[in-house]
């Protein structure tokens, strides 16, 4: 069952891309297509993981296709694992994958590329399919480069606009970047242990590796290398906001729910590698905790209402590599999974909202930007299903008690205080954490009032045009809602009835790693302290938003002042970007164009050895006249490399 | 199939018959008419293709030993033959050979316009040329051809080139002319000596081979010889400015047939010869590092110019710099996975190069320009040019599921053991890597599409089609399910470690007992 699940998408891929070139007005064809292979394809997923719940099994499913580089040791085959975490995996990328597919169908409804537009959608389901059910690094690195392809398409899907294919150029390389770290650990396991298939690599690596040795250290920073490009972390993480230059559909899909998310996945999946390497661990819950917070700060400024999402989207993947830092793999998956259904029901929002202003001004030829909030204001008049469910998702990552974030989040924090005892970085990662946690109740309302409530801005011609989205979009919206408000039950606090079914139901996975974590617990009382403490943050940034934001004293986009100081400073992503240039891309360029190019290949290499040589074999026809005239910078590399070779000869 | 191509004797006749055939297909084109040429070419070039093809089936991979031998004397007194035949590390460049030719015929349609007839003989008198240079098994012979087929080279850059073909041209042959001259007084000293130690004057490749060890002190200049020789070819870093300038003058015919299988005979000629007849030299520490921080520098160095070309064509080239460093890197790596990787390349530079080059050439075609500048958004007009440009340019950058990918893979991680640093370093090609393929792939077909001259752009043509098809279906085919070619690599690819490694005197990785040589060559007929 579980490869029709990753066949399915591929073929809907075909035909999609198929009717691209010569169906391009088939848009019920490819609607039927692009959302059905999605359905099937959840439906499949979800019989396999039903199949594995029930059935008694000491070790992963394993499908075996065909054997893909057989290479003397080294043997990697086209395989598949299913297991605890991959099937998590699958519910969340089928299942939300396919309710925004649904969404897409009246997002994208008179886009002209419609057909190219599914074909891209699913063939990033089937790599991302690929990349969760890998059974071995090198097919997961299939699904891993392969969903950054379909990244980079889809932001520059609008190719025509240069900026937005340059912000699809930006998040392949940066991702390359990390690609680069994932594949010198593959090469490093594959040297220590000789093989690269998981549960042989994970059976073999207690012997293998010496537990906060230099080898183990150095392989799980590199993974981690590749996760911080692939989920945009510091310092990679600049992709990701460009990348919302993209359908928002797919910002929702690949950009928060399900690709990004990829790097946590990674860590999971390799536990215990990261496990027997305790300072591994740390960096990567400090990293984790200090984007999060960075991340957050840019958000409090941004006006964008995408860009908000898209560092908020940072911030969160944040909380997850502390989770998966400190050791609390299931926290980890659990924040993915509640993250999966608010965020993309945030970003599924932001699209209507998006959608329906595109409208209004594209109806009176405005040229005003449909995503900047200054243009929004008082739409939940307009559109209250969209205003209704998007509160529900801003409550969810804020954090109020019963929701789903609160329980995600707060297990995140509460795993890193736990920790604290042992090592005061952790409560140093916890109070990062702490304060990124204020800061999104802030941002979230901020956002929610800029959009939704005070006095509508977009212009009185506008304004006539708003209402709400069609219900093949504001349908997926409700079921997300109930996902944000009850994924919290999947895995309660251990103070609760019923408490950790997911961090139980991964056991499986993350067992192996137990031995190696030092023993973290909380008593009862400061769980209940901290979930208070938790409760208070959500409450204080919320109020704090309400009390000092007046939405109804913002003016429109065209009429604002230039901001200044700190708030100018936050606004740029602290100047990150042109850092970058300054250091990286514009030198890179410089050194490759001017030294390399222009003086070692046309200067040195042609101008003086080649064509000085010519000249040499010319003059030494002149040998008598004119010798002293010879270009003698050529003399002297030819004496130097003879006296070399003699030199090498005699010692070797 | 086997049992069938052995009913019809196959492995008897199967290289004569490729080294002729193309012979008397130049003869028919040259005194057909010249309207008629091409079509009498490419119809050539498809039973040669079809000839070969049997050899998938008829080559036995459970040996390392030559196949398909032939033999007959040429100068006795001399001890040259005309001795060919083929094993798993020549398998695939003849295939490879016989493959691009069709495609290149097909390709060069209507590039070509005036002198068709010469040009076709040509093409099809280098074909017998570059297949004699794989399967040649007598030193002599393997410097005829060689040589030989740098001549019909010499003509179809110098004739229908570009602007600056004299120019080209004239580096072009200077360059491997060096190398070559430097290859033949190596042959020749490496003859002597032998001879003269063995009482057994023979130019055989067998003979000499089982023999390196009378060589002595002579070893590491004839090593210099053969590697100056290979080197340019391949070419590595400093020796490639000739590659350059060879490709933007070139035809599109030459630049494919030039990266598709001419840059292969360098690192063929390491793989064959250099390497294994002189494996102290080789492996020696001090050659060794300098042979791979020549290799790696190439990776980096390719990739950051290929990175601001303004000339399509000049990029691929760079870009082939880059990619022959990993060859080169895997070759001195000398691991089981780091050899079959090396040679994987060797097949995906073909496939994928050779591709590139086609449709820069489609895109002179449309548009009487090069530059990358005078594209822009041309996707719009061209969708299928450009879902094929950029499928072939993610293969380039080895995109998982690509054959691009295995093949750099294996040579990292086959070379990781030996040479961990420089290896990583060589890893950071892959973001170079993308930074060139992505930058041209974005100024070619995305952004605006504001030069009026684009909007009237032609897209791919059923001919052109064909030529892109056959290549696009290797690069997924070898992507996803590369392991009959790697098993037939295997044996010869393992024996030469083994030959070479089990020649040093103190081995870097013990090598386990039961891997013995297994390639032990017999003696001549």
């Amino acid at each position: 069952m579980i490869w029709l699940a990753v066949l399915l998408p591929f073929l809907g891929f075909l035909v999609n891309g198929w009717l691209s070139f010569f169906r391009p007005d088939a848009k019920r064809a490819v609607s039927v297509i692009g959302v059905g292979v999605l359905v099937a394809s959840f439906i499949s997923a979800l019989a396999g993981v039903v199949g594995l719940a029930g059935a008694v099994h000491d070790a992963p499913y394993i499908v075996h296709m065909w054997s893909w580089m057989p290479v003397g040791e080294l043997q990697v085959d086209l395989a598949f694992q299913v297991d605890e975490l991959s099937a998590v995996m699958l519910m969340v990328v089928t299942g939300v994958g396919a309710l925004i597919h649904v969404f897409s169908v009246g997002y994208m409804r008179e886009d002209r590329s419609y057909p190219r537009y599914f074909a891209y959608l699913n063939l990033f389901v089937f790599f991302m399919l690929v990349l969760i059910l890998g059974a071995n690094f090198p097919v997961l690195f299939i699904g891993w480069e392969g969903v950054g392809l379909c990244s980079y398409l889809l932001i520059g899907f609008w190719f025509d606009d240069e900026a937005k294919a340059t912000a699809g150029k930006k998040a392949f390389i940066m991702n390359r970047i990390g690609d680069f770290g994932l594949l010198l650990a593959m090469f490093m396991i594959f040297r220590a242990v000789g093989s690269l298939d998981f549960l042989e690599v994970f059976d073999a690596a207690p012997a293998a590796f010496v537990t906060n040795g230099p080898e183990i250290t150095l392989i799980t920073l590199l993974l981690f290398l590749g996760c911080i490009g692939k989920s945009a972390q510091i310092p990679l993480y600049t992709w990701l906001p460009d990348a919302m230059a993209g359908p928002t559909p797919v910002s929702a899909l690949i950009h928060a729910a399900t690709m990004v998310t990829a790097g946590v996945y990674l860590i999971a999946r390799t536990n215990i590698l990261f496990a027997m390497a305790p300072v591994s661990g740390a960096v990567v819950a400090l990293v984790g905790a200090v984007t999060a917070l960075f991340a957050a700060t840019i958000a409090l400024k941004q006006w964008d209402i995408k860009k908000v999402l898209a560092y908020s989207t940072v911030s969160q993947l944040g909380f997850m590599f502390v989770a998966v830092g400190v050791g609390a793999y299931a926290a980890g998956i659990f924040h993915l999974v509640t993250h999966a259904f608010f965020k993309a029901l945030l970003f599924l929002g932001a699209g209507s909202v998006i959608h329906v202003m595109h409208h209004a001004y594209h109806h009176t030829h405005s040229g005003e930007d449909a995503q900047d909030m200054r243009n929004m204001g008082g739409l939940r008049k307009f559109m209250p299903w969209t205003a209704a469910v998007m509160w529900v998702a801003t409550l969810a990552i804020a954090g109020v008690p019963g929701l789903s974030g609160f329980f995600s989040k707060d297990q995140i924090l509460a795993e890193a205080f736990a920790r604290g005892q042992g090592a005061f970085l952790f409560y140093v990662i916890w109070a990062l954490g702490a304060v990124a946690a204020l800061l999104t109740a802030f941002y979230m309302t901020r956002l929610m009032l800029y959009t939704f409530h005070g006095p509508n801005r977009t212009g009185e011609a506008e304004a006539k045009q708003l209402h709400e989205a069609p219900w093949v979009m504001t349908g997926p919206l409700v079921v997300l809602a109930a996902g944000s408000a009850l994924g919290g039950f999947l895995n309660l606090p251990h103070v609760l009835p019923g408490a950790g079914w997911l961090e139980h139901w991964l056991k499986p996975v993350t067992e192996g790693s137990v031995p190696y974590l030092s023993e973290a617990h909380l008593s009862a009382g400061l769980e209940w302290r901290l979930m208070g403490l938790a409760t208070l943050i959500a409450a204080a940034g919320m109020i704090a938003a309400w009390y000092f934001l007046k939405p109804d004293r913002l003016g429109a986009a065209k009429a604002a002042p230039a901001e200044a100081g700190v708030q100018r400073v936050l606004l740029n992503n602290y100047y990150v970007d042109e850092l970058y240039n300054t250091l990286i891309v514009r030198p890179t360029d410089w050194v490759s164009r001017k030294v390399l190019w222009r003086i070692i290949d046309m200067g040195a290499i042609d101008g003086a050895v080649v064509h000085g040589a010519a000249k040499v074999s010319r003059l030494l026809g002149w040998i008598g006249t004119r010798f002293q005239t010879g270009n003698l910078g050529t003399y002297v590399v030819l004496f130097v490399i003879g006296v070399l070779f003699v030199l090498s000869a005699v010692a070797g | 199939m086997s049992g069938f191509l052995a009913s019809i004797g196959y492995g008897q006749w199967v290289l004569e018959a490729i080294m002729i055939v193309p012979l008397l297909g130049a003869l028919i084109v040259m005194m057909g008419p010249s309207a008629q040429a091409k079509k009498i070419a490419l119809g050539v070039a498809l039973v040669e293709f079809v000839l070969s093809l049997g050899l998938w089936w008829a080559f036995d991979q459970g040996t390392a030993l030559m196949q398909f031998e032939v033999y007959h004397e040429w100068i006795p007194a001399w001890g040259i033959a005309y001795h060919l035949g083929i094993d798993g590390i020549s398998l695939f460049m003849v295939l490879l050979t016989t493959f691009m030719m069709p495609l290149t015929i097909l390709g060069s349609w209507n590039y070509i316009k005036e002198r068709e007839g010469p040009f076709y003989a040509l093409m099809l008198v280098l074909t017998t040329g570059m297949l004699g240079v794989f399967v040649a098994l007598d030193m002599f012979l393997f410097y005829v051809f060689w040589e030989i087929m740098l001549i019909p080279m010499y003509f179809i850059i110098g004739v229908w080139g570009g602007a600056r073909r004299i120019y080209a041209t004239i580096k072009f042959f200077v360059f491997t002319f060096f190398g070559s001259l430097l290859m033949l007084v190596a042959i020749l000293v490496m003859y002597y000596v032998v001879g003269r130690e063995t009482g057994e004057y023979s130019f055989s490749y067998r003979h000499l081979l089982n023999n390196t060890q009378y060589l002595g002190q002579w070893a590491f200049w004839l090593f210099g010889a053969f590697f100056l020789a290979f080197a340019i070819k391949v070419p590595m870093f400093p020796f490639h400015t000739w590659l350059p300038d060879a490709h933007v003058e070139a035809p599109t015919p030459g630049s494919v047939i030039l990266a598709g299988i001419l840059l292969k005979m360098g690192a063929y000629g390491f793989l064959r010869f250099a390497v294994p007849f002189f494996p102290h030299v080789a492996l020696d520490p001090t050659v060794a590092t300098i042979v791979v921080t020549l290799a790696v520098v190439g990776i980096i160095y390719g990739a950051l110019v290929a990175l601001v070309q303004p000339d399509f064509k000049k990029l691929i080239a760079y870009s082939s710099v880059s990619h022959l460093g990993f060859v080169m890197l895997g070759i001195w790596a000398l691991t089981l996975q780091s050899i079959q990787g090396a040679i994987v390349i060797m097949i995906n530079h073909g496939i994928s190069t050779g591709a590139l080059f086609f449709m820069a050439g489609m895109m002179y075609e449309r548009r009487h320009t090069r530059e990358i500048a005078d594209f822009g958004g041309i996707a719009r007009v061209v969708p299928a040019f450009a879902a094929v440009l950029t499928l072939v340019a993610l293969s380039s950058i080895g995109l998982p599921g690509t054959n691009g990918f295995v093949g750099e893979f294996l040579v990292l991680i086959g070379s990781f053991s030996q040479y961990p640093v420089a290896t990583a370093i060589a890893t950071t090609g892959v973001i170079f890597a993308a930074m060139y393929i992505l930058l041209a792939l974005q100024r070619i077909l995305f952004g605006k599409l504001d030069n009026p001259a684009n909007k009237k752009m032609q897209d791919l043509s059923i001919r052109e089609l064909f030529v892109l098809g056959p290549l696009v279906v290797c690069i997924v085919w070898i992507g996803l399910y590369p392991a009959p070619i790697l098993r037939r690599v295997e044996v010869s690819a393992q024996a030469l470690v083994t030959q070479v490694r089990g020649q040093l005197p103190v081995q870097a990785k013990a090598i386990p007992e039961e891997q013995q040589p297994l390639g032990k060559f017999g003696d001549d007929k």
